[in-house]
């Protein structure tokens, strides 16, 4: 069985709003394995950004304990939240956010030269990384050369190509037709299958809900339900 | 990481160029700045210590404390004695003697009247000897206008300017009238053997310059001089060097019981120039303080401007796991690169345009008609090793200080925003 690497307990969020405070996250209990495909429905305002973020080590819980491969993210000063997130946790925003003035090959490499890697390491990785969204062939060109379809690649080979256990996406496909949400899609759930790594998204599209093994509905900050859809991927 | 901060310098020239434009502007007006006062007041120094102070200058302590009168009646006797003492005692030093004075200027037509007169500032050196170098000292072979130098005694030569307002052609005849040493009257003629221009408007509109042992047959000044001047051998002064000479010298010589004693006076302790001296650096630091000041702030401003613009590259870096620190620490070195860049071009700028100056100079001619002061009528600017990081330097300080005050914000960032800051 797949060990735990998310454990939420009692997780509450509250935000000063002037002089008095708003909610966001109401006693949130939720745990994710390894290699889960899972995300957060619903609507605007109920909370999946703000649990992205905890989950993310960018933000702290206001009450309650979220523990991110074993640590305790309240307890992390800057520097290790930094660090957690350099060496285990990818993020997919719903704009590409390529750096307009790198390459394709660049723009992937960045995420390595925080690690530190060797430059041939670092070559062999942005390859790899590059050859399993396809777009070995445009390494070299800048982010305003290539398509909407093609950019988001580049921005999922940027997150996966440190190997991270954890890829948090948030609203991945918002900005792409039909088709290229459907080749983004297909492209994250066979790297679920090959790396072992746990995806989370935040969404309300209905083409990524249908390929993802766990949906955790929210609604006002609460877990409305938590619907496991393949329950051969969450054993 | 280096590699990959000068490829977006490279890239996004929105990002480097106008720092580097500023900075080289920066950089380069405080290179040409440095160097024109180093040049300027390096030429005035140097001018003054060839006409009037040498790098040090010995006079009796009574003719030092009038030497503005000329009062030779209070000359150093004996001058041939000293010399060679200072010769001997202190060998890194070229001495002369020179004797200054004053008198009147008379001009004979073809029936022996006075054509015309005029006051002269008259200095004697050592033009026959051949040893004492004052010839090229005061550029007087190139500096002739007219004629040649003289060869022989009852020979002379006098200012352009001053020639021209006398109407005097070379072969013309002159008395000079003027007092001996003793007090007494005298005169004595002088053959007009060229006109010269020293570039110094208090020595062309007056200068009258003779052999020295003609002045010290009609001054009456036999074995006798106003002042021993003396210039260091390298040719470039150094005011440690003649501080130590100056020291020992007045402590063996300078006696306090005889007034007519020998004291030595360094160039920088003679016609206030310690104070134009201390200028010239006071000046020049200025200039660097005032510039770091002012290129601090205006890329400050440009450091918050990019900060807004690299806004989401910060955020997706932020999220990438870079931590706060570690992107500050980025863009001072960005900094450092983009003031290394700046600052060499103002350099290069900076010294080009100096050496242009150098060698054309600034005439100030025109605004010297009635000066006294000794200074040249043209002012270069002058390359020195400083102005090679006298620019170089702050250009640098300013860039990352500018940085450093406005990547303070990137502190002041909350990760907790990056996901709507970034969707935006």
């Amino acid at each position: 069985m797949n060990s735990t690497i998310i454990s939420l307990k009692n997780i509450t969020k509250r935000f000063k709003v002037g002089e008095g405070e708003f909610t966001a996250l109401k006693d949130i209990n939720l745990d994710f394995k390894k290699g889960e495909f899972a995300g957060f429905v619903g609507p605007s305002g109920s909370g999946k950004t703000t649990l992205l973020n905890i989950i993310g080590s960018l933000d702290s819980p206001t009450e309650g304990q979220a523990l991110v491969m074993n640590k305790d993210i309240a307890k992390l000063s800057h520097k290790e939240s930094a660090a957690l997130r350099n060496h285990h946790i990818g993020f997919i925003f719903q704009v590409y956010n390529l750096l307009p003035v790198y390459t394709v090959y660049e723009n992937v490499e960045f995420a390595l030269l925080l690690q530190n890697h060797s430059k041939a390491k670092r070559h062999k990785m942005v390859m790899e990384a590059l050859e399993w969204v396809g777009l070995t062939a445009i390494a070299d060109k800048k982010p305003d050369k290539i398509s909407g379809g093609e950019g988001q690649r580049v921005a999922i080979a940027r997150a996966m190509v440190k190997r991270p256990e954890l890829l948090i996406a948030d609203e991945p496909t918002a900005n792409l037709d039909a088709e290229n949400a459907h080749i983004i899609l297909k492209m994250m759930k066979k790297l679920n299958k090959e790396l072992d790594t746990t995806f989370l998204f935040s969404t309300h599209d209905e083409k990524v809900m249908k390929y993802l093994n766990r949906i955790v509905h929210l609604r006002d900050g609460s877990v409305e339900e938590d619907e496991i859809i393949v329950k051969e991927a969450y054993q | 990481m280096i590699q990959f901060l000068l490829k977006g310098i490279i890239r996004d020239k929105s990002r480097s160029i106008l720092p580097i434009i500023i900075i080289a502007i920066g950089v380069g007006l405080t290179v040409l700045l440095s160097g024109y006062l180093k040049g300027a007041f390096g030429d005035i120094i140097d001018q003054n210590a060839r006409f009037e102070t040498g790098h040090v200058k010995i006079m009796t302590q009574a003719y030092a404390e009038n030497k503005d009168q000329v009062p030779n009646d209070l000359a150093l006797l004996d001058a041939s004695g000293w010399i060679d003492t200072l010769h001997n005692e202190i060998p890194q030093m070229q001495w002369v003697q020179r004797i200054k004075f004053g008198g009147l200027i008379d001009v004979p037509d073809k029936d022996g009247n006075t054509r015309a007169q005029g006051p002269a500032t008259g200095m004697a050196l050592d033009l026959f000897s051949g040893k004492s170098g004052e010839n090229k000292r005061m550029n007087l072979e190139s500096s002739l206008i007219t004629g040649a130098l003289p060869k022989k005694a009852g020979e002379a030569i006098i200012g352009h300017d001053f020639s021209e307002k006398l109407d005097l052609k070379i072969g013309d005849e002159i008395t000079l009238f003027g007092s001996t040493m003793n007090g007494s009257m005298t005169f004595k003629t002088f053959e007009i053997k060229g006109t010269i221009k020293f570039g110094t408007s208090a020595m062309d509109k007056g200068a009258l310059i003779i052999d020295l042992t003609d002045a010290q047959q009609m001054l009456d000044m036999e074995n006798a001089t106003g002042e021993i001047l003396g210039f260091l051998k390298s040719g470039v002064y150094d005011q440690p060097e003649v501080d130590n000479i100056s020291e020992e010298f007045n402590n063996e010589y300078k006696l306090a019981t005889d007034e007519f004693s020998p004291e030595m006076f360094t160039l920088r302790e003679q016609n206030n120039l310690a104070s134009l001296l201390d200028y010239a650096d006071v000046m020049s630091a200025l200039f660097v303080f005032i510039f770091v000041l002012a290129m601090s702030i205006v890329l400050w401003n440009t450091g918050l401007l990019g900060g807004l613009r690299r806004y989401q590259e910060f955020g997706i870096r932020l999220a990438l796991g870079e931590s706060k620190g570690k992107i500050y620490r980025s863009m001072v070195l960005e900094a450092v690169l983009i003031g290394i860049i700046g600052s060499v071009l103002g350099t290069i700028i900076g010294i080009a345009i100096t050496y242009y100056l150098q060698v054309v100079g600034i005439d100030i001619s025109g605004y010297l008609n009635n000066s006294s002061m000794i200074m040249p009528t043209v002012l270069r600017s002058k390359i020195t090793p400083s102005l090679f990081y006298i620019g170089f330097i702050p250009g640098v300080v300013a860039m990352v200080f500018g940085t450093m005050l406005a990547g303070i914000g990137i502190y002041k960032r909350e990760t907790a925003n990056l996901f709507n800051e970034l969707e935006v």
